[in-house]
């Protein structure tokens, strides 16, 4: 079945100079499994062509039933150098958010 | 000792709600208020405040705010601990002392926390053989080192707790990392030894929880942001500390916001790296190992957090001047609004390549369409207005101002129905870029200063 992560997941996002930080939590635990199978490194890099212009990082922390990904090189250069509307990434979270997955399980 | 203590989170950024810290002192029983107010590049602005005016240099809004609450703070012996001391902690408390003998206030006693400022000891350092290279990109200070703007080590609680051993009712700091305001107190009133790290550890969680106000009760969550009661008036979160390194994350009755397990789970994943490897200057915090257990109405629990030995490296930030931006917006509605705000941002740039002037950046947005999500977001099949925004950046001042001289004629010689161009003439500001590097500690020394008005 194909759904959109917002369904089963929630999110928050954050700067570190031109890094993003997106965590996204799980809504329920049944839930972890197919966030931690289906959202990896390369399908996050893959969302955000043309936004994030450096490597994905994803880290594991299963016991908040989360996810962090660092989107390198995706800020305009961060902080007060970036003209981005959005320097900060604030809305990054909801931008994962809206990532559709194909999965073979039932929900 | 104490069987518990409630620590209060009063302001989450130097900009925050000013009536928090207000409420948090008196709509119910607290022994502690944490106050955060440097965000990465906070210190280069007040080191400008503080060239312009040696007395300056620290977060202006405290002064106002300390006179409104010490009456209080004074009466119930609540201890306010905050950072807000930017650059010039000293002068900040010069300013409250002020304050306070307006007042009629005797015998408070204000700690203030300096030496984390080393922009006068860059040269000195290098000779030391202490390089303060870019610990992201590994570039040497030696490209920058004539821009610097800011330069401060980030210190832990220490200094903080030594403050209150001396009796400080208040504590001002200056660089400290936004977890220490609040594991300080927990370390002073439950004597929790320097080397019990997983205590250091749920103090440092805790203070993660804390640092951002709003954030963990409720503001900006993500999971269902309508269920959130009265935002209007949302209570910040309080933790309760217990000696045995338990502690509960609550907030003050008849408050809004929501304190529950996905509040606080959003605000543990904001701005985090590495989970298993937290670094602050007293320990490193393993936030997989956190765990979150809601035990009643706007009540979570914290516990099982483990820790492991702090580095021998302080977090240095720096800040160095690094050109100028300049940024507007004009307004276009239907019909063709995209296209024509499309077509305007080519003859703007037309424009500005015909007077040869050159940026380092030019970057367009459309606000309403893609200034978020970008390339992720659909376009709509209708679009009843778009803003243009349009920025530039370059080490040229003149071509910056310049541009901000390009916009206004746009909106009688380009593209039909245009609005929105306020605020006049958009003048250059200064970039501050930011400059993460580590320090050994011993390079270092905090240094306290206790005094009673």
């Amino acid at each position: 079945m194909k759904l959109q992560l917002l369904q089963i997941a929630h999110a928050r996002s954050g700067d570190k100079g031109d890094t993003g930080n997106v965590g996204i939590i799980a809504r329920k635990p049944e839930y972890y499994p197919i966030i931690k199978k289906y959202v990896t490194a390369e399908v996050v890099k893959k969302h955000f062509t043309g936004i994030c212009l450096g490597k994905v990082e994803r880290f594991e922390i299963p016991n908040l039933l989360a996810l962090n990904f660092l989107l390198h090189e995706t800020l305009g250069g961060g902080g007060t150098v970036s003209l981005k509307n959005d320097a900060q990434g604030k809305t990054l979270s909801s931008a994962l958010l809206r990532m559709e997955i194909e999965i073979e399980e039932q929900l | 000792m104490k069987d518990k203590i409630r620590i209060a989170s009063g302001q989450g950024f130097w900009g925050d709600l000013l009536t928090a810290p207000v409420d948090q002192v008196t709509k119910g029983p607290v022994d502690y208020m944490m106050m955060d107010y440097l965000a990465e590049v906070t210190m280069s602005i007040m080191q400008k405040q503080k060239m312009k005016d040696p007395s300056l240099g620290y977060a202006k809004d405290l002064v106002p705010l300390m006179e409104t609450i010490l009456p209080t703070i004074v009466q119930k012996n609540i201890k306010v601990i905050t950072n807000g001391g930017g650059v010039n902690p000293e002068g900040c408390r010069d300013a409250i002392f002020k304050a306070a003998k307006k007042l009629g206030i005797k015998g408070l006693k204000i700690g203030v926390v300096v030496g984390d400022n080393i922009l006068g000891r860059l040269d000195e350092l290098k000779s030391k053989k202490i390089d303060l290279k870019n610990m992201e990109s590994g570039e040497t200070l030696t490209s920058v080192r004539d821009r610097i703007v800011s330069a401060n080590v980030y210190f832990g609680a220490r200094p903080i707790v030594e403050a209150l051993k001396q009796g400080a009712q208040i504590v001002i700091t200056g660089r400290t990392t936004d977890t220490a305001l609040t594991y300080a107190p927990m370390i002073h009133e439950f004597g929790w030894p320097w080397n019990d790290w997983d205590k250091l550890a749920v103090g440092v969680v805790t203070g993660h929880i804390l640092e951002c106000g709003g954030q963990a009760s409720g503001g900006n969550f993500s999971a269902d942001w309508k269920s959130v009661p009265d935002l209007a008036h949302i209570g910040f979160p309080i933790a309760e500390a217990f000696p045995n390194g338990e502690i509960i994350i609550t907030k003050h009755e008849n408050t809004g916001g929501l304190v529950s397990v996905q509040t606080i789970s959003e605000q543990l994943m904001y701005e985090i790296g590495d989970p298993t490897n937290y670094i602050t200057p007293e320990c490193v915090a393993d936030f997989t190992t956190i765990k979150l257990e809601q035990v009643g109405k706007n009540r979570v629990k914290l516990f099982g957090v483990k820790g492991k030995p702090a580095t021998d490296l302080y977090k240095v930030s720096m800040s160095y001047a690094d050109g100028y931006t300049a940024i507007s917006t004009l307004t276009y509605a239907w019909p063709d609004a995209l296209e024509k705000a499309k077509a305007a941002d080519q003859i703007l740039r037309t424009r500005l390549a015909d007077l040869g002037l050159k940026f380092d950046e030019i970057r367009t947005e459309f606000l309403g369409l893609n200034s978020c999500h970008g390339p992720i977001a659909p376009m709509p099949d209708i679009i009843n207005e778009v803003v243009l925004r349009i920025g530039v950046r370059g080490h040229d001042k003149n071509a910056v101002e310049r541009f901000g001289k390009e916009i206004a004629p746009l909106i009688l010689t380009g593209p039909p129905a245009v609005t929105g161009f306020a605020g006049g003439r958009p003048k250059p500001s200064e970039v501050i870029a930011y400059w993460p590097s580590l320090i050994p500690k011993t390079a270092v020394e905090p240094k306290v200063i206790v005094e009673e008005v």
